[in-house]
């Protein structure tokens, strides 16, 4: 498999609103985590919801982020975190 | 600043505590549910393509629908979308069963 980043590695995911049907979570965008997992390859779901083939496949990564990173005011326990399911095409290293 | 997302992106507002109780299928359910996997078997449009359609419902609809009056909008809009029916002809059904429902 293909997959650039390996788990543990700090990442950062892509910000920004592209037009289309986008399967990153707006609250998670523009945010630093660390790869939890590497799920697999997939095809792009991202094209498949336009009736496109979707290939080359994805690599799909489980992310782990720390709460406070992703909300500003998190007032919970420092080491609280929430993971999420991003293809590596959010992703950038950190 | 960026765009706000669709209705479905919810993550971080405040909808309070989630309801965990089982939900019962009705028969409608049941049948939406046997559409759906008609026209995925029979590769009509992919479960994505049912889910960007979905994603893209008024935000009214996308809060008070139901989970399966969900499928069934994002259902005709694919319908639709693929030239299997055209709006037209699903509203002149639509006003006959109304019509056959009433009499």
């Amino acid at each position: 498999m293909s997959a650039t980043f390996k788990v543990g590695q700090r990442v950062l995911v892509k910000d920004g609103d592209p037009p289309g049907h986008i399967r990153t979570p707006f609250f998670l965008r523009g945010k630093p985590g660390v790869i939890e997992s590497i799920h697999g390859e997939f095809r792009n779901p991202e094209e498949l919801a336009y009736g496109k083939e979707g290939l080359p496949k994805k690599p799909l990564y489980f992310v782990r982020f720390l709460q406070k990173d992703v909300w500003p005011d998190y007032r919970g326990a420092a080491a609280d975190t929430v993971c999420a399911d991003i293809y590596e095409h959010w992703l950038d290293a950190d | 600043m960026h765009d706000m997302p669709g209705p479905h992106d919810l993550g971080g507002k405040d909808f309070g505590p989630i309801d965990q109780r089982d939900h019962e299928r009705t028969d409608w359910d049941n049948r939406v549910d046997a559409v759906l996997k008609l026209m995925l078997d029979g590769r009509r449009f992919r479960v994505d393509e049912l889910r960007r359609a979905i994603e893209s419902l008024p935000e009214k609809d996308y809060m008070s629908f139901s989970y399966y009056q969900k499928w069934l909008a994002a259902i005709r809009i694919l319908i639709v979308e693929k030239g299997m029916l055209s709006e037209d002809e699903i509203a002149t059904r639509l006003a006959q069963l109304r019509e056959k429902a009433a009499g």
